[in-house]
């Protein structure tokens, strides 16, 4: 009896890896075609045809392009934050939060609500490109169920 | 009789893989070999000493009390910029999970087509067009990806890291797109310092001698002797890697891609990367965006251990008693009062133990669920069927 009981918790965990691997993930690669800039292709994956419309997701990758843009943009306020924190010896930042840290903060707010409002009613999840080294964006979907 | 499933807590820096040494839990991250690191230390903080003791006395009296107070500001910075250089990431690309490279395989097959028997496959290479020119993108065999323009992998570190430049090993840490400002700002402040240091040490030395004579200057404070060796020689390679890396600056190129000579000579793509314009690519390098870390150090993350639930209640009974229990409250095994191998089920084992121990010593050498093992990649991710690929390896290396 304690061997069927103490058995259960090892069967839930294969079936955890089951449905795991019943996990399909599909990428979105880096669009490299403006430099080392952070944006993402905005060609829509054969895989995820049936389960998303096209404007959806593009409208979604453009948007993270766009955070991107604004987070690397190098301009007036990029050259007073790098002029200040340089000033500073850069302890400015012990205290203060860079702009892309604030961008990065603003896209996973994002990333959440898309997920609540769009993708997860389909069956998909997105997860954030700083989770994968800013190299792509990965959608995770469930096959049918078992 | 039953396992227990041992969940405990850590932080990723314990599990990434590469050879990186952390500190702080997490929050220092730098190279194995440090040895070099602490010369530097010892060097910068040892002449500064010697110049404070024995010049700043006599020159803030004689001269101007300026002159140490400067000293003393330029010394932090440097300290400062040091210290931002070597314990930061460098940007380290983490490497790809299972199922981002299983997807990069796919990808990678479906590219090549059906390779006859026999025949080498091609190497594993991606074209993007960057400002009009073609760039290739190498795929690296140890993280599994394809590499960002300008990403390079460190041999010694072994990682890949985003705008590679080059390991240094004064400052024990890979010099990349997160700390090259740091780096740079480090080398022309210790010019700086150098200079300063030593022009002052001959002023000092000059005044001095005026009153007393040159050998008695000598005797009397012997520190300029050393300070003027060590800036003498570090002058000349100091002020002329700033000068290289001021440089490069200007043409927005990497110390990798110059070594290299990636967009030098005529049939070479010439730099997709440069703004043409000197002062916009220095704006670029230096007052560009401060990236994050994209290497989730501090991140916690659960690790599973089983143990077989006999000798989790055969030590409890021993740890009741012995008050040495010292583990934490989440791992319910604690040490025991003497060494145990891994139990072998043998004739005096007790027949309800047995099915535990199996299924444990089934369970143990199985992969964690984040890293899984490089056996589980398909046998088409070796090195050695690229000979393109090695031979790039051998020259960044």
């Amino acid at each position: 009896m304690d061997a069927d009981k103490a058995s259960l918790p090892f069967h839930n965990l294969q079936e955890l890896r089951n449905s795991a691997s019943l996990v399909t993930k599909v990428f979105i690669q880096r669009d490299y075609s403006d430099g080392t800039v952070c944006r993402f292709l905005t060609k829509f994956p054969s895989e995820l045809d049936n389960r998303i419309e096209r404007t959806l997701l593009e409208e979604t990758v453009k948007t993270l392009n766009s955070y991107y843009v604004e987070a690397e943009k190098i301009g007036g306020q990029s050259y007073m934050e790098g002029c200040l924190a340089c000033a500073t010896a850069y302890f400015i930042f012990l205290c203060m939060e860079t702009r892309y840290e604030k961008v990065l903060k603003k896209i996973s707010c994002y990333i959440q609500e898309q997920n609540q409002k769009i993708y997860a009613p389909r069956g998909l999840l997105l997860t954030d490109p700083i989770e994968r080294g800013m190299r792509v964006v990965s959608f995770a979907h469930l096959l049918q169920s078992f | 009789m039953s396992a227990v499933m041992i969940t405990r807590k850590v932080r990723k820096w314990e599990k990434l893989p590469g050879k990186n040494t952390f500190c702080c839990d997490g929050r220092v991250m730098m190279a194995r070999q440090k040895g070099v690191f602490y010369l530097t230390l010892f060097l910068i903080v040892g002449t500064c000493s010697l110049f404070f003791a024995f010049e700043c006395p006599y020159l803030a009296v004689h001269l101007s009390p300026a002159i140490p107070v400067f000293a003393v500001l330029l010394f932090l910075f440097v300290m400062a910029m040091l210290l931002r250089t070597s314990f930061s990431d460098p940007g380290v690309l983490p490497r790809a999970l299972q199922e981002e490279a299983t997807f990069i395989e796919m990808e990678i097959e479906a590219a090549n087509g059906n390779v006859p028997a026999g025949q080498r496959p091609p190497p594993r290479i991606r074209n993007v067009q960057i400002n009009n020119q073609i760039v290739k993108l190498k795929y690296c065999y140890t993280c599994k990806i394809f590499r960002p323009p300008r990403a390079s992998h460190c041999s010694i570190c072994d990682n890949c890291v985003d705008r590679f430049d080059h390991h240094c090993p004064w400052v024990g840490n890979c010099v990349g797109k997160r700390n090259y400002r740091y780096f740079y700002l480090f080398t022309m402040s210790l010019s700086l310092l150098t200079i300063y240091i030593f022009t002052f040490n001959i002023v000092h030395v000059v005044m001095r001698s005026v009153d007393k004579g040159f050998l008695n200057t000598l005797k009397e404070t012997p520190g300029t002797v050393l300070e003027v060796l060590v800036c003498f020689f570090t002058l000349w390679s100091v002020v002329g890697l700033t000068g290289f890396h001021t440089y490069l600056i200007s043409l927005n190129q990497t110390t990798n891609e110059d070594i290299k000579g990636s967009w030098s000579g005529k049939n070479r793509v010439q730099n997709p990367y440069s703004h043409k314009n000197i002062i916009k690519n220095c704006c670029e390098v230096l007052c560009g965006p401060t990236y994050p870390s994209v290497l989730d150090r501090r991140g916690l993350m659960h690790e599973d251990s089983s143990v077989p639930a006999a000798s989790a209640t055969c030590t409890s009974t021993t740890t009741t008693t012995s008050s040495s229990c010292s583990s934490s409250s989440t791992n319910p095994v604690p040490q025991t009062t003497k060494p145990t191998a891994p139990l072998i089920p043998n004739e005096h084992t007790p027949d309800d133990a047995k099915p535990s121990i199996a299924a444990s010593a089934e369970r143990s050498p199985s992969p964690k669920e984040e890293h899984p093992p490089a056996s589980k990649v398909p046998p088409l991710a070796s090195p050695e069927t690229d000979a393109e690929t090695s031979l790039a390896k051998d020259k960044t290396h």
